[in-house]
């Protein structure tokens, strides 16, 4: 189980954002992508994740492993905890194991109406999800947005116990530090110059 | 796909999930057309049939913009395309979620109505049979001008003129075949051309919506 990326580039809209990108993660490890607001941090987890593709490079990694979570949680605010939590075990073939409503402290919460829930209870649902979906390689944009200090220490406590332990990987987009040993990527260098040009990738489609 | 289906559908009869606004619309106009028109029965039993059909059509168009809309804003439609669904699969179960809480209702809903537009005796078998033939194909074709037009705020109107061209085929068939029924003709030609025309839109459409999601999403 590894990641490598490989001389990668990237675009949002047409225009270049960052471009020359490689490193690896290797299983059980995490990677911290920092940088300044705008500066492609969601483009590269967008394309690690294969929702656009790559201006150029390319991204190693084992077929059928990866995960995506983004800014939007993708929770039914009429279906319940648990019914949101099941759909997604289901998507993805799996059974909901008990323990991940405890992990992210949703015990209580299970037959609420999502619409119900705060903010950061909606967001922990959200994360539940990765629980549930058993992938091991996962791209995280700005998992702990709106979620307390509790919150983070539970998630950055599924992350180190659990995923990583069962020798998953992640790539992860956040500002505030979740108490992981991990090394950190600053995309500020690679940003893509002004005037580079690139044509429209028909062959996507 | 079982999970997908079984969620649109749980979505779309709780609150605010749009079930039944297509009967009810489809119900209205019915309701109200003999009263447009006048009460002459010699006069309602001949536009029978294109008023049902046209009705079914704009009821099916109503809540078309909904099949995508809802998941794109709440980003579970990014989720699913990264999801082992397959977009080709997800867009199919989206069409058939779409038509079994707007066509199905609508088909069954029809003979009870035609009552009221004085339809031909004989042409309420083939009505019914049309309607669960075409319907299918208005769900269908309405998945993939959703996924032509999902991300676009208030993509309603840009949604209505690229589906209505093509739901055309469809009432052109669908109203003759039971035109021909109440005038008592062979009306088993327009019906095939309909299962036809339903049978091509979900062989083909499916990879359109799918390819048009994909476009859309990134």
């Amino acid at each position: 189980m590894e990641l490598s990326v490989r001389n990668l580039s990237v675009a949002r809209g047409g225009m270049p954002v960052l471009e020359g990108l490689s490193f690896d993660v290797a299983a059980g490890g995490v990677l911290v992508l920092r940088g300044p607001n705008g500066v492609g941090k969601t483009t590269l987890l967008r394309t690690l994740a294969g929702l656009q593709p790559a201006l150029s490079g390319e991204v190693i990694c084992p077929e059928d492993q990866a995960a995506y979570a983004s800014h939007a949680d993708g929770v039914k605010s009429t279906l319940t905890v648990t019914e949101n939590l099941t759909f997604w075990a289901e998507v993805y073939g799996r059974d909901v194991p008990d323990d991940v409503y405890a992990a992210f402290d949703l015990t209580d919460l299970r037959d609420r109406q999502a619409g119900t829930l705060s903010a950061g209870q909606k967001r922990r649902l959200g994360l539940a999800r990765l629980g549930v979906i058993g992938r091991k390689i996962l791209f995280l944009d700005e998992p702990t947005v709106s979620l307390d200090r509790f919150s983070v220490k539970l998630f950055a406590d599924f992350l180190a116990g659990r995923h990583l332990a069962e020798g998953g990987l992640a790539v992860i987009a956040t500002h505030i530090d979740l108490g992981l040993d991990a090394p950190e990527l600053d995309l500020t260098p690679f940003k893509a110059a002004p005037d580079a040009k690139f044509g429209q990738d028909e062959a996507f489609l | 796909m079982k999970a997908l289906l079984i969620r649109d559908l749980r979505l779309a009869v709780r609150a605010g999930g749009g079930f039944g606004l297509g009967l009810a619309f489809f119900l209205i106009v019915i309701v109200l057309v003999p009263f447009g028109v006048g009460p002459e029965t010699s006069l309602l039993r001949p536009i029978a049939p294109g008023i049902l059909w046209v009705a079914a059509l704009l009821a099916a168009l109503l809540s078309l913009d909904r099949i995508f809309a809802l998941d794109h804003e709440d980003g579970s439609l990014g989720l699913l395309a990264t999801s082992p669904l397959p977009m080709e699969a997800a867009t199919l179960v989206k069409a058939v979620a779409h038509w079994v809480t707007t066509g199905l209702p609508l088909t069954l809903a029809a003979p009870v109505l035609g009552v009221l537009l004085n339809l031909a005796p004989a042409a309420y078998g083939p009505m019914l049979v049309s309607l669960a033939l075409g319907t299918p194909a208005l769900s269908m074709i309405g998945t993939f001008g959703a996924a032509l037009t999902v991300g676009i705020r208030r993509g309603g109107l840009l949604l209505s003129l690229i589906v209505l061209p093509l739901y055309v085929p469809t009432l052109i068939f669908g109203a003759e075949a039971v035109r021909r029924a109440a005038d008592g003709l062979d009306y088993a030609t327009p019906l095939m051309m309909l299962a036809a025309i339903t049978a091509g839109t979900f062989a083909l459409l499916p990879f359109a919506s799918a390819a048009a999601l994909k476009m859309n999403l990134r």
